[in-house]
């Protein structure tokens, strides 16, 4: 039996929410360009500068509001790799079977066992800094986990005496697979997929801290870089984008933990 | 099961293990092919004279055709020849090497913290029967692991060295003086435990949400309620029979998230000028010193790989129905 607190199941939904809305609403709350120096150097919180200024004058509450909308960008690419590219490689896996199956799952084990951080590095190092390249890095590494959980709800979804029916009644598999499969599954897979939301904007995060981010647009990673130089006598440049970035994993987490908590049973049969 | 199809088992794990780093090394050719201008600069690095990158395109075959210059790539890469570094003159090989124990050490030392507090914190719901321990674990592990490391890193600089000024903030030795024996590791241990645990903590989050996770499950097994039927108390039925069930998936689980820990400690390295593979990286990365970043980048794929295959012989080890599989 497995419990969760009714608090998670709507607050990893309420934090994106909110995070959504702050995005959508960033040039009304923080106009102007987030890089712009708006005030004196290093100023604690106030009315003015909710979340202080940063050794440039720059406003840290600016920056926080307008790097929301690219945490989430790189979260969405995250999670729609991870649900596109693992739905169709676990849904071929799982339906195929035979060498297939073994091929697509052995190219699983691959990318999976690939440091996609140190490809990220990589490949910026190589190409040069983008938030294209980041999020194409992200999107081609994050379906490993999300194909090897669809494949095996796919394989014992097969095995279901429904499914059976179906195939021994005609069927063609690829209606078996629209009809009865996938609406069995998919919650499954876009809670895993939610799971790497959260990684792909910690791993933007972190690439943007290293100062190998995308210099063109703000992110929280990029605030923390420039804290590190600061924080000794301004902890307020490094607390809020940090808190922004833990809130917003939390978030994703948490809706995935609420979706596949709903859904992991077999969901009665009508 | 007998010592010699374990051997068997190994060795065909080694075998998968290099054909992973293969791999790795046939995907960073594409790379190289694929970025924009001459990969002879890529491959040969930055800053040579005329003459040693005539002698490098021969090396590298660079007027062959592709499948060629593959071939001899692939093979560079087995020997360990990752080129040369003009950023620090000398071989790639030696460059990284040089910067692996300290990451090693930062890395065990994470490792064996997270394991401690991951299994300490896993096993305290099932221990005190208490619903409000359980709520302060699961959500205490839930926020530690949504917290990116480098940002925790910063608070701890921020709460321990300066405004406690208990510990150094950067750096593996205080570099004013010159410490031997006993008092130099001293040194390295302090400066060496803010950024272990910082490292530590997300991945002590998630071996206490499995621990946690698989106990529940544990305890409805029939040999626990047997323990507790014959009148044990309920630390020995945890810590003597359900615990050591539950080591198996924490090392499964460790070894899944080897490629993370690595990243971890790479960000904490930048963080704590900690002078590791990770620093390195960054550093070449920013000085465009192509090779040591693509070696870096094959040359960590490997530690990976081989901490995933070393975490499945523990398993087999640890527990004899892994084998069969």
């Amino acid at each position: 039996m497995r419990r969760q607190d009714p608090a998670a199941r709507w607050m990893g939904a309420a934090i994106l929410a909110v995070l959504g809305a702050v995005a959508a609403a960033a040039p009304l709350v923080a106009p102007g360009d987030p890089y712009r120096l708006t005030g004196p150097a290093l100023t604690a919180p106030s009315w003015t500068h909710p979340f202080g200024t940063d050794d440039l004058g720059r406003d840290v509450f600016a920056g926080v509001v307008h790097g929301a909308a690219t945490s989430l960008r790189v979260g969405a690419v995250g999670a729609a790799g991870a649900l596109l590219l693992g739905v169709l490689v676990g849904g071929i896996a799982g339906m195929r079977g035979g060498w297939i199956d073994q091929a697509l799952m052995r190219a699983a084990d691959f990318v999976q066992a690939m440091p996609r951080f140190f490809l990220a590095i990589t490949a910026v190092s190589l190409f040069g800094g983008g938030l294209s390249l980041i999020m194409l890095v992200i999107a081609l590494t994050a379906w490993p986990g999300t194909a090897r959980v669809f494949r095996s709800l796919v394989v014992s979804t097969r095995r279901r005496e429904f499914v059976l029916a179906s195939q021994a009644a005609g069927a063609p598999e690829r209606w078996i697979l629209r009809r009865h499969v996938v609406p069995l599954t998919i919650s499954v897979a876009v809670a895993h997929a939610s799971y790497q939301a959260g990684g792909a904007i910690l791993a933007e995060a972190g690439l943007s801290f290293l100062g190998l981010g995308d210099p063109s647009v703000m992110s929280w990673g990029t605030q923390l870089g420039f804290a590190q130089q600061m924080v000794r006598e301004a902890w307020w440049t490094s607390v809020f984008p940090g808190l922004a970035i833990a809130l917003t994993v939390l978030g994703c987490n948490l809706l995935a933990d609420s979706v596949g908590h709903r859904t992991d049973r077999p969901q009665p049969i009508p | 099961m007998t010592s010699r199809t374990f051997a068997a088992w190994v060795v065909r794990r080694l075998a998968v293990a290099a054909a992973v780093v293969a791999g790795v090394a046939v995907v960073t050719f594409v790379l190289i092919h694929l970025a924009p201008g001459d990969p002879i600069y890529l491959l040969a690095g930055d800053g040579g004279s005329p003459a040693y990158y005539a002698d490098m395109r021969a090396r590298y075959g660079l007027d062959r055709p592709l499948p060629a210059q593959l071939a001899t790539y692939l093979a560079a890469v087995l020997t360990l020849d990752f080129g040369y570094s003009f950023v620090h003159q000398a071989p790639v090989s030696r460059v990284l090497l040089a910067h692996a124990p300290a990451s090693l050490l930062l890395g065990g030392a994470a490792l064996a913290l997270a394991t401690a507090a991951g299994l300490f914190a896993g096993v305290l719901p099932a221990l005190t029967r208490s619903l409000a321990v359980d709520r302060v674990v699961r959500w205490g592990a839930s926020i530690t692991y949504a917290s990116p490391v480098f940002w925790t890193g910063q608070i701890f600089v921020y709460v321990f060295a300066v405004r406690l000024g208990i510990l150094p903030a950067a750096g593996i030795t205080t570099a004013r003086e010159t410490l031997t024996g006993l008092a130099a590791g001293g040194d390295v241990l302090r400066h060496l435990l803010l950024p272990a645990l910082t490292l530590s903590l997300p991945f002590a989050a998630i071996i206490a949400r499995v621990v946690r996770a698989a106990l529940v499950e544990i305890a409805r097994e029939p040999f626990v309620l047997a323990t507790s039927a014959r009148g044990f108390s309920r630390a020995r039925v945890l810590l003597g029979h359900a615990v050591p069930n539950v080591l198996p998936p924490v090392v499964t689980l460790v070894g899944l998230h080897a490629a993370q820990l690595a990243a971890g400690a790479a960000l904490i390295e930048a963080l704590f000028g900690w002078p590791g593979v990770g620093h390195l990286v960054l550093q070449a990365s920013l000085h465009r010193d192509y090779p040591l970043v693509v070696g870096a980048f094959i040359g960590i794929s490997a530690s990976v790989v081989f901490f995933n295959a070393a975490a499945d012989a523990v398993c087999a080890w640890l527990d004899p129905r892994v084998r069969q599989t």
